[in-house]
């Protein structure tokens, strides 16, 4: 610790070293490694014992050498100091501004990796956010403290559905907004500039918080990246009382992190070479989201990941899927169709939805007409892919109107444009417009009271 | 006794210097007294993996044998209580370090200033075994506490009292055969590891009740069986378990969220305590035990969570109770394994997974069992655990050795789930080993006819799947009239019968009653339906019959009003015949 140089590395492998004579290093403890031509970089214990530590290297290791390479031990784990000078400005992986500005030097120091918050502490999320969009508001709700997931696929719009979520999320009957967290990992320029440019656009720049690890910075950053926004979204939420959205992308790119450092320590693979751990690791940033008892602010987190070959059953979203609290899926399938955004709402899943909706939050057929449009909906492209076998004209007169529903269902309520903020109200009677095209006695799952109130079968067919 | 570390890698530290360690001893790791057990011993080096997060400790820091193994305590407290993977309250933790869990905290698993109102039911001079019942405690408005005397003692009540104890206080001395006094306390300890021991294994015969449709009347699991619940993410897992948690008939529940979401855990804390017992009518936290080590909390006492789980549930068994076990998930305490036996080094078997997993999972559901105690009343440890199969892929390893010692599978399906139908239990897949052992009981308790109703509805079932294979070929309207009755009685059974919605206040639990007339109606509309169409009245108009809408609607009729409601649609389903007939 302190001053000490250590040029004692005896074997330099891809990203790690190896530091003999080191009697006491910590693990995960930081290290400064320094180069002959003065440059340093900063490193990571990953493994210690009486005589020699493995470190991680954040950097790159071209230039580091066995004779004159010097590490330093820092004494502390990774920290990052934190304050609401943060807001507006646009950082780094680890955490060093890009934009040009100064430091933050005024601050908290917190550890980067967090505790777990105690389950006896948690609040359960139930304030609905309204995001105008109603395959999530109607189907998928989102509420405050959820962790819920954008599964995409390359080439999908999901960059533009998570600014859309971010420019038009808002809790009902409140003027109060979130500020935002952006976590950019290992995303191209374009993509960058994209996010930059809509928060710019939307003044949303003043109450955000940026990191951004481009594909061309070191990929080791892009595993501190997510721990370094999510601390920063704790102090917000939990020390200034605000209420933040975290949306971090792309998570398939800190998966291939995670596995080129588990290969580089060569550990035992688990399926398709990723880390038998990455489960608890994925855990560790997801579980940061949330709401705590007793205080007034709250995590929201929206990960994006793209499924290598639209795979949902990849490790990646596959492992997500089962820490996260649902997910919202994007279909290939309705891109091509031209329909934005292109969210499968069949494959789509907000667990928390319940408590966030009904007759206190939205509105009481909330809940029933939503299952209604599940189970007509999954009918109807039940039917569609029958009637490439058998045609359309081997249909009951009942499921012609299962297709027709489909079809509708697909360019009215999916559909809308990348401007449009829905109400929940206008989400809610679109539905019952949609519904009145299938026969009324179909309709099992609403109550018949709120299907005397709110449907629209005599409308379209005249008084029964 | 203390020694110091000499290598960390993650939840792995290696120390020497401790002087002869046991294998599984527990451990505290350098200043912070990390808690550890030693898990490999090898020259002089014992190997221990840590519960908390080791980031900071350093080669060289001190280590501590406390000599004992992981254990748990044993005595009034527990119901109601939410504890961490290695019994420590959640709530004390929460006072101690506020709303994010610290290291290294150091909290008594129960409250042992408590007083509690302690009364005997031996008296001085009763000659007493090991496992006796000898006092009473009233723990919660559901539980009453049977404080037994330990396992190994056994002798001549010389001195009991009754009153006011802390669970620590000895109230009752016995005298052993061999002359030594034994003092007893209501506080026991027991190592999780070890099994706590029985008499006799006993056939099953009874059905845990569990008020879900698809699960009492198509799967029936028995109490002190095993059944395992295994689906992708989505398929509602939690759900299910949370019902069965929720309404099934057991004494008492324990609820082992074992790497999961911390907000599932939460919402058992906030919902449980304003749920009444269907049976008694008191909240059901007065019977409930949570344990809970979610996905961001150590590994190492994830892995320890299910034993701590089971050890709790055998000691409620051991006073003569049924008890279920609901563990949430199995997967992620295997992969638990997986990562310690990893950082070990050891020589992996399918998929990471150590050679042993096969061996792990069976001996912990091996621990289920309906048992004569060793005070030879009956109780019962019913074990169900859910399984999360990657990609839902269930030819993994857990998912099949955990199949290979299960005797009920509930095979969730992901596009039932996509299609929201709840809960997502295929009826072709799943199937209960239970079945003919429980005949009887449903004979005798429900009715003589269950049996045949029960093959039945599962027949049409089966021939749907079979007729709708026909469809995809020649379309629907090629189909024989008698087939498109069996499909309509079919969906029926399906979406009136099989689907149950577990947020609806009248739907989310049905008695056996309730159950059966519920079958019994659907069966016999569709009985009227076949005659009907015998006589020439053609399938498709019959769906919009009033009949139907009475039978799809029964499920949200509450329990009172039952038996009326079923009366009437036993009636307009009889009137079937006239009416049609008069139609053609």
């Amino acid at each position: 610790m302190g001053d000490i140089y250590y040029k004692t590395i005896s074997q330099i492998t891809n990203v790690l070293l190896f530091v003999d004579g080191i009697k006491d290093a910590a693990y995960n403890e930081l290290v400064e490694i320094r180069l002959e031509d003065g440059r340093t970089v900063t490193g990571q214990v990953l493994d210690t014992r009486d005589g020699t530590a493995i470190v991680q290297s954040f950097g790159e290791t071209r230039g580091m050498n066995t004779g004159n390479t010097a590490v330093r031990l820092t004494g502390t784990t990774a920290k990052l100091k934190v304050s609401t000078d943060m807001l507006g400005r646009i950082f780094n992986g680890m955490g060093k501004p890009r934009d040009g500005g100064p430091e933050i030097v005024q601050g908290e120091e917190i550890d980067i990796n967090g505790s777990a918050i105690n389950p006896y502490s948690r609040e359960e999320p139930s304030e609905f956010i309204e995001t105008g969009i109603s395959t999530i508001d109607g189907m998928n709700t989102l509420v405050r403290g959820q962790k819920l997931p954008i599964f995409s696929a390359s080439g999908l719009p999901h960059n533009k559905l998570a600014a859309q979520i971010a420019r038009q999320a808002k809790i009902l009957n409140k003027s109060e907004g979130f500020s935002v967290v952006f976590g950019g990992i290992g995303i191209n320029s374009e993509e960058a500039n994209f996010f930059k440019t809509e928060f710019e656009e939307t003044g949303a720049i003043d109450r955000a918080v940026m990191f951004m690890n481009l594909s061309s910075d070191p990929s080791m950053e892009r595993i501190i990246l997510p721990r370094l926004a999510l601390t920063t979204a704790e102090y917000l939420a939990y020390k200034e009382d605000m209420h933040v959205l975290v949306i971090l992308t792309d998570m398939t790119n800190y998966c291939e992190a995670l596995r080129e450092i588990s290969a580089a320590r060569q550990e035992v693979p688990g399926r398709r070479g990723f880390p038998g751990y990455m489960y608890t690791d994925l855990s560790t940033i997801y579980e940061r989201a949330g709401k705590i008892r007793g205080r007034k602010g709250s995590i929201t987190q929206v990960p994006i990941l793209t499924m290598p070959g639209d795979d949902i059953t990849h490790p990646i979203p596959d492992l997500t899927g089962y820490i996260t609290e649902g997910q919202i899926v994007l279909s290939r399938e309705l891109y091509r169709k031209g329909i934005y955004p292109n969210v499968d709402v069949l494959l789509s899943l907000s667990r928390l939805m319940n408590q966030g909706i009904g007759k206190n939050s939205t509105r009481e057929d909330h809940r029933g007409v939503v299952d209604q449009l599940y189970a007509a909906y999954a009918k109807g492209k039940d039917l569609r892919s029958l009637t490439e076998i058998v045609g359309e004209e081997a249909l009951s007169q009942g499921d012609k109107a299962y297709l027709k529903f489909a079809d509708l269902f697909e360019s009215k309520f999916v559909n809308q444009d990348y401007y449009e903020d829905r109400s929940i109200e206008k989400t809610l009677e679109l539905s019952w417009e949609l519904l009145s095209n299938i026969d009324r006695n179909d309709v099992k799952r609403v109550k018949e009271e709120y299907i005397k109130k709110y449907g629209k079968w005599e409308e379209k067919n005249g008084p029964k | 006794m203390s020694g110091f570390i000499y290598r960390i890698s993650g939840p792995v530290v290696i120390a020497g210097g401790l002087e002869n360690p046991n294998m599984y001893d527990v451990v505290r790791v350098g200043k912070e007294e990390l808690i550890g057990e030693i898990i490999k011993l090898e020259k002089g080096m014992a190997t221990v993996q840590v519960y908390e997060d080791t980031s900071g400790l350093r080669p060289g820091d001190i280590i501590k044998s406390t000599g004992m193994q992981l254990s748990v305590m044993l005595a009034p407290g527990l119901v109601g209580s939410i504890f961490d993977g290695i019994q420590r309250p959640l709530d004390k933790i929460r006072a101690e370090s506020g709303d994010f869990i610290a290291r290294g905290i150091n909290v008594e698993s129960l409250d042992t200033k408590k007083k509690w109102k302690l009364k005997a039911v031996q008296k001085k001079g009763a000659h007493v075994g090991q496992g006796d019942i000898i006092a009473e405690v009233e723990e919660t408005s559901l539980i009453k506490h049977k404080v037994m005397v330990p396992v190994g003692v056994s002798g001549t009540i010389s001195d009991i009292s009754e009153g006011e104890f802390t669970i620590e206080e000895p109230f009752a001395t016995i005298k052993t055969e061999s002359g030594k006094d034994v003092k007893v306390a209501m506080l026991q300890r027991w190592p999780v590891r070890m099994p706590r021991p029985v008499k006799d294994k006993l056939p099953m015969e009874v059905p845990l009740i569990t008020g879900q449709r698809v699960v009492d009347t198509m799967f029936p699991v028995a109490k002190g069986g095993t059944a395992a619940v295994p689906g992708p993410f989505g398929s509602g897992k939690t759900v299910i378990q949370h019902q069965l948690a929720k309404w099934s008939d057991a004494d008492l529940i324990v609820y082992v969220g074992c790497g999961e979401r911390g907000n599932e855990m939460t919402e058992i804390l906030t919902t449980f305590p304003e749920l009444n017992d269907p049976k008694t009518g008191k909240p059901l936290m007065d019977r409930t035990i949570l344990i809970a080590n979610t996905s961001n909390m150590p590994v190492a006492a994830r892995e320890a969570s299910i034993y701590t789980a089971i050890t709790l549930a055998e000691y409620y068994r051991d006073m003569g109770y049924d008890v279920a076990l609901m563990a949430d998930s199995t997967s992620r305490w295997a992969e638990a394994l997986r990562e310690i036996s990893g950082r070990l080094e050891e020589m992996p078997g399918e998929e990471g997974y150590p050679a042993y997993l096969g061996r792990k999972i069976a001996e912990f559901y091996e621990r289920a069992g309906r048992v004569h105690v060793l005070n030879g009343s009956i109780g019962s440890v019913t074990a169900i655990g859910a399984v999360s199969p990657p990609g839902g892929d269930i030819s993994e390893p857990v998912s099949q050795n955990t199949l290979r010692v299960t005797r009920v599978f509930w095979a969730l399906d992901a596009a039932l789930a996509n299609a929201r139908h709840f809960p997502s239990i295929n009826w072709l897949n799943s199937y209960s080993l239970y079945a003919d052992d429980l005949a009887k009981w449903y004979e005798v308790n429900i009715s003589p006819e269950w049996s045949g109703l029960y093959k039945k509805a599962m027949a049409i079932l089966q021939k749907e799947s079979e007729i709708n294979e026909i469809v995809q070929l020649v379309g629907y309207d090629a189909l024989p009239e008698q087939d498109k009755v069996t499909l309509d009685t079919a969906k029926s059974l399906r979406e009136d019968f099989l689907q149950q919605n577990a947020f609806d206040e009248v739907d989310t639990y049905s008695s056996m009653r309730k159950q059966y007339l519920m079958m019994k109606a659907i069966l016999q509309v569709g009985d009227e339906e076949s005659l009907a169409v015998d006589h020439g009245v053609p399938a498709e108009r019959m769906s919009k019959l009033e009949v139907k809408q009475k039978v799809a609607k029964m499920k949200f009729i509450p329990e009172e009003q039952i038996e009326e409601y079923s009366k009437d649609i036993a009636k307009l389903a009889a009137e079937m015949r006239n009416i049609k007939v008069a139609e053609e």
